[in-house]
């Protein structure tokens, strides 16, 4: 594994990165890896997502960019300021959007996002920035009210809006959807989209078809180590091939389940409670490395059972995440 | 520095809490004055700044005691931690808070000396040095509730923690005469915050006293800092 770390990270290039991780470890009390020699790059207006099951590291890598925990060792930089050795000027360079939005129940919205300003010691001309930022996450029509008397998808804009205060280069945000109705997430997605295109952006998040509308590579994390790291486009790539088909074919049932059971390479057929007009459909599972697809068209035109429909299974993210997860984790454990 | 600064004040004037203890606080001072100066008759101010002394050991705990905690509750402290801001400018900027609105109070309640000045003869001179030593002597239990804050995210531990450590150095120094081996005695009265206060109830202006007032001050400023520096490497 540390290979592919290694890998991913020569594999992105030296040249302009604006964030750079460099064989990071963090352990908890000691023992425990949070993250296990974690190496990525990302590039000057990228649009990154992490992906990762609950505990994976995801959080404690934002954290760790963020400045908020240290490292146990390796390196993480921020814009070529290292956030260890000058977290002052790397800080500056960020605007982070915890998991819980980090607001003030006592102050107004307006209140809140002027501590923010002078907090960050921001220069541009203060009400004209505020008021930008109010607009882009649209809360100006709550920015005289309580954050207490806010709901939870307010909440959550006016946390995104603290992030953006000072016009940070990079822009980290933990789960930032999360509490939004769906019109709010089309808006946020679509504010993180135009946020991208002059700005780095890495978002974690549980909701793999936010990743897959909004995120141009995405990093897959899982116990503390990078499982992939590839453009969306691609990460269907990261497993190895197809191995999972959905077949729809005229004729029984048993006959039909007999005939690919007895096609070379194939390892399961399992009947789906699903039918096309009046042929029924069946999940294939090839062994990995044989595409089945040829054998199983040839024994289904010798024994005369017509093929309706064929489709991969699993190419989607969803499922490309759980099967790169689960191989993780067979891999820990084989470990 | 002044952004936390000036929100730690804003959260103080807008909460129950802050005007709670101001209430308290004023209520407390009347009372004392009353039983110590004017129903005894004397225009010593010591006996009234050692009463509040003793009442700052519940009084200041209530202002201190959510300055960390609910940060850390709310997880504020996230923002202010990957703020550009250096966790000794956060620990002074809440410390002053607390000492402003503190010093207000002991100030705003000194001035009853002003008008005794009309009915009897008050030395300025007193007043002054009691009141230098006793704004020291808070600052330095606010250090400490600062400190207790730092560790939990529980308010009411927080605050109970603060009296806790604070009746340690007050039982210090009413059992240290009780103790028979002279070197201890010597090193728990070298730490005793309530002893050294003596001699400016009496007029006196004690320097060493002072030193060892910011001292304590400036030590659990510096554990509080290192308190977050720790968590960052937990």
């Amino acid at each position: 594994m540390k290979e592919t770390n290694e890998k991913v990270a020569e594999s992105e290039g030296k040249g302009g990165a604006m964030i750079r991780v460099e064989h990071l470890v963090k352990r908890y009390g000691g023992t425990a890896f949070a993250l296990d020699d974690v190496s990525f790059e990302i590039g000057e207006g990228e649009i990154v997502g992490l992906l990762g099951p609950n505990g994976a590291g995801k959080s404690t890598a934002m954290n760790i960019l963020t400045g908020y925990l240290s490292t146990t060792s390796g390196r993480a930089e921020i814009g070529g300021v290292d956030i260890l050795e000058n977290p002052l000027e790397a800080k500056r360079m960020i605007g982070y959007l915890p998991e819980q939005p980090p607001v003030y129940p006592d102050m107004t919205v307006t209140e809140y996002l002027r501590f923010v300003y002078e907090l960050k010691g921001c220069k541009f001309p203060r009400e004209a920035h505020l008021a930008d930022v109010m607009a882009a996450v649209k809360i100006t029509d709550v920015s005289h009210r309580l954050i207490r008397n806010l709901s939870k998808g307010y909440r959550q804009r006016v946390g995104i809006a603290q992030a953006l205060i000072g016009d940070p280069k990079v822009i980290i945000f933990d789960e930032p959807t999360v509490g939004l109705d769906p019109k709010q997430i089309l808006e946020i997605r679509n504010l993180i989209r135009n946020l991208g295109r002059t700005h780095t952006v890495i978002l974690s998040t549980h909701i793999l078809a936010e990743v897959q509308s909004v995120c141009e590579r995405i990093v897959i994390i899982n116990h503390g180590r990078i499982i992939a790291n590839e453009r969306a486009d691609d990460l269907a790539r990261v497993i190895e091939d197809n191995t999972h088909f959905r077949y729809a074919i005229v004729g029984d049932k048993n006959a039909v389940t007999d005939a690919l059971r007895g096609v070379q390479g194939v390892s399961s057929v399992s009947p789906m409670n699903e039918r096309e007009g009046d042929a029924f459909c069946y999940l294939v599972e090839g062994k990995r490395g044989v595409d089945v697809r040829r054998g199983i068209f040839r024994v289904c035109a010798e024994k005369n059972l017509p093929i309706l429909s064929i489709g991969a299974v699993g190419n989607d993210l969803e499922s490309i995440f759980i099967r790169l997860v689960d191989r993780s984790d067979r891999e820990t454990q084989t470990k | 520095m002044s952004a936390i600064y000036k929100r730690e004040l804003h959260s103080y004037l807008t909460s129950a809490i802050g005007y709670a203890f101001i209430a308290l606080f004023f209520a407390v001072s009347g009372g004392v004055f009353v039983y110590t100066t004017l129903y005894s008759g004397t225009a010593n101010p010591g006996n009234y700044y050692t009463y509040m002394l003793v009442f700052f050991v519940i009084l200041l705990p209530i202002l201190t005691m959510k300055s960390f905690s609910e940060e850390r509750k709310l997880r504020t402290e996230q923002l202010l931690m990957t703020a550009p801001v250096s966790i000794p400018a956060m620990v002074t900027a809440k410390f002053l808070a607390a000492m402003t609105i503190f010093s207000a109070c002991t100030l705003l309640c000194s001035c009853s000396f002003l008008f005794l000045t009309k009915y009897a003869t008050v030395r300025a001179a007193t007043v002054f040095g009691n009141l230098i030593a006793i704004l020291l002597v808070g600052g330095a239990f606010i250090a400490i509730g600062l400190f207790v804050s730092a560790l939990t995210e529980n308010q009411l531990a927080a605050a109970i923690g603060t009296v806790g450590i604070i009746l340690l150095f007050f039982v210090v120094s009413a059992l240290n005469r009780f103790i028979p081996v002279y070197w201890i005695r010597f090193v728990l009265s070298g730490v005793s915050i309530f002893s050294r206060f003596g001699n400016f109830t009496q007029g006196a202006f004690d320097f060493s006293a002072l030193l060892y007032y910011l001292s304590v001050m400036v030590v659990f400023l510096l554990l509080t800092g290192r308190v977050y520096d720790r968590r960052r490497y937990r």
